[in-house]
């Protein structure tokens, strides 16, 4: 059974929902369908339940971190240069967003297939972005979506009890994040090489010490 | 008391000795360790107690389950920020004399996972520590050459003088502060009563002098 | 603001309750002789029984996954050893084999049957490890796991004449091992594995049929194969329910396919079950062993075309897994075409497993949690990563 064919099941069995193939380069040739986040509990419940597919074991869930990037391209531009239009090259910058994406991977235990990968996004990367919960139809998504809470601060609604897990209760940042910074605790370094000394030398500039 | 003269005596069957050299002795033959592993090196430190390396030769098998009934902590493993507390506590509620073994690079200075934004960069910054084995994870030979050097510091501590040892001293603290969990951090990040953080020459470092200053 | 202050708290089972019959809520752990590592679980017990059991993970939480992220490949490779330290060649191999996939590598034959032998050898001082710390947790203090650190101990000698490490292995590398077997290698260990038969009677004999250890163990912790499967528990726990499902037979990773084996089912998926799936793999990992061992070809050990140094992988992802010990362990590797992974994932086995803790205990006595969490098998480094 192809992605294809899955997509357009779906595409006929859960209406509404948008869905788009994701190709993966590699030789793995592992592709992945990304849903959107209305149906996303409606798509795992068919994928569940559907007689031929059956994919009753949801194995991985993974956060991960997209960044806004800046994008420079060039654009051909109509200017009016010493009165006369010419054509002139400008670079011009964009600055994406960024988003937070969840990846499901898929096995079926009943008919022994798999995997079909699952990707949502969120709409960007703010502090308690949303996305559902699919721990109602996979119960092992449960400990991981609340990882991923703790680690990249998506709030998945309809979680039954979306706590910290891996970090203390108060802890306030979301560590997994690109752009998080550590505490920096480097006033000592026993065995300095590479990026730990880089890191030791930035301490002790910070702080003044010789 | 000569030792020539001593070991002529036992000869005859007469044993001289002396309180410190009696409580001494029998303070090193049993140690007794706390049942308390944190990660892969508590792995080995299981090994070091099983029958090939068998440390009951040394006296150090009896690991107890409660802190109250222990003499030594073997810190086996990583110590985590979010670990660190109960660590330092487990510290605190064991009776003088008391002593630490920091086993492995990872409960010296963080070792393989320095780092890592939850890692403590070793135990010393909050309790002080008597051995260090570094390795990873260090071999049970080595955890009983720790136990061995520790055997050997418990023999020379003298009951009087200023250089007694710390439970022998009613002013000395045996309780350390134990650290808060923060909003970004442990709450202080050492304690600097117990830590100083050793200057080492950054410029230096890679070179034989990094140690100096 | 430190959770759990006082270990021990009351109570009160409703705001009308008479101050009769209370609820109490007991921390066990983080450092508990039971809980196998720093783990916390949160009990609420009314009398022994268990009301509520919630599992506090994070106290080997040693960032991996972001590690990984700033290392290259290759880097990470002894980073997996410490995941899981009982096993460190099947993490090994794991993660070589998700980077295979990702690079599209292929892997000689000798290679394979090395894999194969490694991880089946490390299969069997995990299983023969677990029991003896169940039955530790049972109150069988000593015998059956100084028998089973002896073996242990032979296997670890094997280990560390191939890799140089007892524990410690980092010995895969994409593409293949890193150093081929020294001389006599094989024959130490044919000749090992020739006493593993009468180990494995004894060790059986020593138990199987012990009425404490069945009374302790049968109907206790029973997991049902539906929530088995919908919780994602893998592994020996998943076979003991009586779900048929081995990576070995199912993905056919390496070459697994072309030996023969059985793969030992449960029927009640109680902790007797647990333990005695433990058992029989052993048995056939014996099996897998010496089929191996005697069918091992000549060749190279790494496939000559795989880059080690510089190694930039095209951008793309993959999901590797195979049968670890404890179960399904995966890594899931997004490149972006730099000398490290844009991102890292361990889908780990024992944190999986260990989620159901609370269904399997809810109704038992507190002296059944420690059974039930010694049968689950977990590692805490695994778990927290
Ligand atoms: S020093 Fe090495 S073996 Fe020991 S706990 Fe740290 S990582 Fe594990």
């Amino acid at each position: 059974m192809t992605l294809e064919n899955i997509k357009s099941e779906m595409e006929a069995n859960v209406p509404g929902c948008v869905l788009e193939i994701v190709g993966n380069p590699s030789p793995s040739g592992q592709h992945s369908l990304r849903i959107d986040p209305a149906h996303a509990v409606a798509i795992a419940t068919f994928l569940r339940d559907a007689e031929h597919l059956r994919f009753d074991y949801c194995s991985n869930v993974t956060g991960i971190d997209w960044p806004g990037k800046e994008i420079s391209e060039k654009v051909k531009a109509k200017k009016l240069v010493d009165g006369a239009e010419q054509e002139v090259e400008e670079i011009r910058k964009t600055q994406t967003i960024g988003h937070l994406e969840v990846v499901y991977h898929l096995y079926s235990m009943e008919k022994k297939h798999g995997p079909v990968i699952l990707r949502m996004r969120t709409e960007d990367r703010a502090e308690g972005v949303h996305l559902p919960s699919l721990t109602h139809v996979w119960r092992s998504a449960d400990f991981q979506e609340r990882e991923i809470f703790d680690l990249y601060g998506v709030i998945f609604d309809g979680h039954p009890d979306l706590r910290r897990i891996l970090m203390w209760d108060g802890f306030q940042d979301h560590p997994m994040r690109k752009d998080y910074v550590e505490p920096d605790d480097y006033e000592y370094e026993p065995t300095a090489h590479d990026q730990v000394l880089e890191r030791a030398r930035q301490h002790r500039t910070v702080m003044g010490a010789q | 008391m000569d030792e020539h003269l001593k070991t002529e005596l036992r000869k005859q069957g007469i044993v001289a000795t002396t309180l410190q050299e009696l409580y001494n002795w029998g303070r090193k033959n049993s140690l007794w360790p706390l049942n308390f592993g944190l990660a892969c090196c508590a792995i080995e430190m299981i090994a070091a107690s099983m029958a090939r390396y068998d440390m009951a030769r040394f006296g150090a098998e009896v690991f107890r389950p409660s802190p109250r009934q222990a003499d030594l902590m073997i810190v086996a493993g990583t110590v985590t920020k979010k670990m660190a507390p109960q660590v330092v506590r487990l510290y605190n509620q064991m009776a003088e004399p008391k002593y630490v073994i920091s086993m492995g690079a990872c409960a010296i200075s963080g070792g393989p996972f320095k780092q890592g934004y939850n890692v403590l960069k070793g135990i010393d910054r909050y309790i002080p520590v008597d051995v260090y084995i570094p390795g990873c994870p260090p071999r049970p030979e080595a955890l009983i050459d720790a136990l061995m050097t520790l055997q050997k510091l418990i023999d020379k501590q003298s009951l009087t003088g200023a250089d007694r040892p710390r439970h022998l001293q009613a002013e000395a603290p045996s309780e350390f502060i134990v650290p808060r969990f923060g909003a970004h951090d442990l709450e202080p990040p050492q304690n600097p009563e117990v830590w100083d953080a050793p200057l080492v020459n950054i410029s230096l470092a890679g070179t034989d002098d990094a140690g100096k200053h | 603001m430190i959770a759990a202050t006082e270990p021990v708290r009351i109570l009160s089972k409703s705001p009308t309750d008479d101050g009769e019959g209370q609820f109490l809520e007991v921390s066990m752990g983080p450092q508990h002789p039971s809980t196998h590592g720093v783990f916390r679980m949160d009990v609420v017990l009314d009398g022994e029984r268990i009301v509520k059991l919630k599992p506090v993970f994070g106290y080997l939480h040693r960032n991996h996954e972001k590690i990984a992220e700033n290392e290259t490949y290759l880097g990470s490779m002894p980073y997996t050893d410490r995941l899981d330290y009982f096993c460190s060649l099947t993490n090994n191999w794991a993660y070589a084999l998700a980077v295979e996939k990702l690079a599209g590598i292929q892997v000689p034959e000798r290679a394979e049957y090395i894999r194969i032998i490694t991880a089946e050898l490390t299969r069997f001082q995990n299983h023969a490890a677990l029991i003896g710390f169940l039955t530790q947790d049972m109150g069988a203090s000593g015998t059956p796991l100084m028998y089973a650190f002896r073996e242990r101990e032979t296997i670890l000698d094997l280990f560390e004449s191939l890799t140089g490490a007892r524990m410690m292995c980092n010995y895969m590398r994409f593409g293949g091992c890193r150093v081929d077997l020294p001389a006599g290698w094989l024959d130490h260990a044919k000749q090992f594995a020739a006493t593993l038969p009468r180990f494995l009677d004894e060790f059986e004999r020593l138990l199987a049929t012990n009425e404490i250890l069945m009374a302790r163990t049968q109907g206790v912790g029973v997991l049902s194969k539906e929530f088995a499967v919908n919780a994602g528990v893998t592994g020996p726990i998943l076979r003991a329910s009586g779900v048929n499902y081995d990576l070995r037979k199912v993905d056919k990773y390496g070459i697994y396919d072309r030996f023969a084996f059985k793969i030992p089912l449960g029927e009640h998926g109680d902790t007797y079950d647990r333990y005695m799936v433990r058992l029989l793999e052993m048995r056939e990992s014996l099996n897998i062993l010496n089929q191996a061992l005697k069918d091992i070809p000549d060749g190279p050990i790494v496939d000559p075309k795989t880059k080690i140094r510089g190694f930039k992988p095209k951008p793309g992802e993959a999901y590797g897994r195979i049968e670890a010990p404890k179960g399904e362990l995966g890594f899931y590797l997004i490149s972006d075409g730099t000398p490290n992974p844009y991102r890292y994932r361990v889908r780990s086995s024992c944190m999986m497993n260990l989620t159901v803790l609370e269904e399997l205990c809810i109704g038992r006595n507190v002296a059944d949690v420690v059974v039930i969490l010694g049968s689950i098998d977990i590692v805490m480094g695994e778990v927290d990563r």
